[in-house]
């Protein structure tokens, strides 16, 4: 697909998930919004997905680790055709498919319940070694916070998948920079990022998170690369697409009000 | 008695019948395969057999993503690191995902001996059983932890099996029907109910001999499956002999005599007593020793009944 009309898409999607966490009162735009340009790539570029046939055999999965960035997940199978749209706008209440974390149980093409850090990451190097056992070519993506990288899960399973080669599995890192309780770097130092990757046996790619030349070109470096699994480290820019937001770590997990909501929606230029 | 032998030798058996059974069972463990007796399991099916190392936080996530593509996934390691360690990674990558893991965890309990405190677990039945739809399961013999076993891995969804390190006398013939969710009746008796499970089942028989000669003429029951819960049993003992001593390798805080106590006050209040690791930490020592100084004896359900008869 031509990058504008991937570009068209991420702004539709930006705009669904402002409207769903500005309808629920609650939620991550910060990480989700950063997250929205590769996202939009992978499910609109890279993988092999069927909305009409969730469970097929050989799909690509996308497990999203950073699993607060919810409303991104539902805005992009929503865009894909998984639910209808304006479902999602029912984020976070009593009742609802989408729950504040994703439900594996409750949707369909939400590969597995995210929400507590590290564990996607760790069920996708599952899937990838059984993915190697039963010969399938699916690929299997895991799209992890940069915060999320001090959780010691991470790197036990960053050992697991580079001490099986596991050449079927891309972490993707999702590199804002910020946390809830600030700067990376101000909290709990996680860099240098691609070193700490490389030394658990993975093919390590930095890019601009925000650029879609780079995000398909690297996609596409990790899946022509064999005996190590790929990490993507893309820099991106927390609450990306909203001026107001973007760079912000009070924008983690605060939904604007309607004000917000409706200037971020002309901003974005998007539809929802 | 017959000969005796560990749960967690049983348990490596049946992996390879049951490897064979299932073209889609994996078995996972973390760097303790020849003690988890995973490790044949590993030689006969190679292909099938994963070693996650010494991280036991990933074992139990991995499992949930091997189970959610389509795998029966046996994943062992010692019971405190499965649950204790890995218990919010078995909560919500496993239970809440309701993944087809096999939580198979070895070394429970004080019979674990001589590596003491930091390895004996007293809490991992009280863990496991309040995540919901989590099937708990504590075999006392080598034939019904193969029955069970093979009962665990027929149905879709996640299950935490207790195993233990000591060799232990077999309770059951192997003619005898074990169903998982149902509690054994292995002796009549109508002046009071010992309800044990995991390896306490052969001192609950012990002990209702022992009060035969006194006697007093108990009922014992084999409550291999802990959750869910025989409710018709328990209350069906509480109802016909009055009193229940409950008998386990486990702290008495959240295991089997307080999933036999819920069932018993909402149903049919009798007085209770529970034998069981007393809120307190254990110690090296032989599995005998242990076993004799933190009351968890033939002789300790013995002094139990007597107090209530």
């Amino acid at each position: 697909m031509e990058i504008k009309n991937l570009e068209r898409i991420a702004a539709d999607i930006r705009t669904g998930v402002i409207k769903a966490i500005g309808a629920a009162g609650s939620g991550h735009p910060g990480g989700s919004l950063s997250a929205a340009d590769i996202v939009t790539v992978l499910y609109f570029h890279e993988m092999n997905v069927d909305p009409k046939n969730p469970k097929m055999k050989n799909r690509d999965k996308f497990v999203l680790s950073k699993g607060h960035a919810a409303p991104l997940l539902y805005a992009a199978l929503a865009k894909k055709g998984f639910f209808p749209k304006e479902d999602i706008l029912t984020l976070r209440k009593i009742d609802s498919k989408f729950q504040g974390h994703p439900d594996s149980k409750k949707l369909p093409g939400v590969e597995t319940s995210t929400g507590s850090l590290g564990q996607g990451f760790s069920m996708a190097v599952g899937m990838a070694l059984a993915g190697r056992v039963d010969n399938n070519d699916g690929r299997v993506y895991a799209l992890l916070g940069d915060g999320e990288l001090q959780e010691g899960l991470v790197w036990e399973a960053a050992m697991s998948a580079g001490h099986y080669g596991l050449d079927n599995l891309v972490a993707i890192i999702d590199w804002n920079g910020l946390q809830i309780d600030g700067k990376n770097s101000d909290v709990m130092t996680v860099e240098p990022v691609g070193d700490k990757f490389k030394a658990f046996g993975w093919h390590v790619i930095q890019i601009d998170g925000h650029d879609y030349k780079e995000i398909i070109e690297a996609l596409a470096r990790a899946r022509g690369f064999k005996g190590k699994p790929t990490a993507i480290i893309a820099k991106t820019h927390k609450g990306k697409g909203v001026s107001f937001m973007e760079d912000e770590a009070g924008w983690h997990g605060k939904a604007p009000d309607q004000d917000q909501t409706a200037r971020a929606v002309a901003e974005i230029g998007g539809e929802w | 008695m017959a000969d005796k032998t560990a749960t967690r030798q049983a348990y490596g058996q049946v992996l390879i019948e049951l490897g064979e059974t299932y073209q889609n069972l994996i078995v996972l463990d973390a760097d303790l395969s020849k003690s988890t007796m995973t490790a044949d399991f590993g030689k006969t099916y190679p292909a099938r057999f994963f070693n996650m190392g010494i991280a036991e936080q990933n074992l139990y996530g991995a499992a949930a993503g091997m189970a959610l593509s389509g795998k029966i996934v046996c994943a062992s390691t010692f019971a405190i690191f499965a649950t204790g360690r890995a218990f919010e990674i078995i909560r919500n990558a496993i239970g809440y995902t309701k993944a087809n893991v096999k939580v198979c965890a070895t070394h429970a309990g004080i019979t674990v001996g001589e590596d003491g405190a930091s390895h004996q677990t007293f809490e991992d039945i009280a863990l496991m059983r309040t995540i919901p739809g989590m099937t708990v399961i504590n075999p006392s013999d080598d034939f019904s932890t193969r029955e069970l076993m093979r009962q665990v891995c027929a149905f879709e969804g996640p299950a935490y099996v207790r195993l233990g390190r000591a060799a232990v006398p077999s309770v059951y013939s192997g003619k005898d029907e074990i169903k998982l969710g149902k509690g054994n009746l292995l002796k009549k008796g109508t002046h009071g109910t010992i309800i044990a499970t995991g390896i306490m089942v052969n001192e609950a028989l012990e002990a209702a001999s022992e009060l035969t000669g006194q006697g007093v003429d108990v009922r014992v029951i084999d409550m291999h499956t802990i959750k869910p819960l025989d409710e018709d049993i328990v209350i069906a003992a509480a109802k016909e002999t009055g009193f229940i001593v409950t008998a386990e390798e486990h702290s008495i805080i959240g295991g089997l005599g307080s999933a036999v106590a819920e069932v018993v006050v909402k149903n049919y209040p009798v007085r209770m007593a529970f034998v069981g690791q007393n809120d307190t930490y254990g110690e090296s020592g032989k599995p005998d020793e242990l076993k004799i100084k933190y009351k968890m004896t033939a002789k300790d359900i013995v002094d139990a009944v007597n107090k209530l008869k």
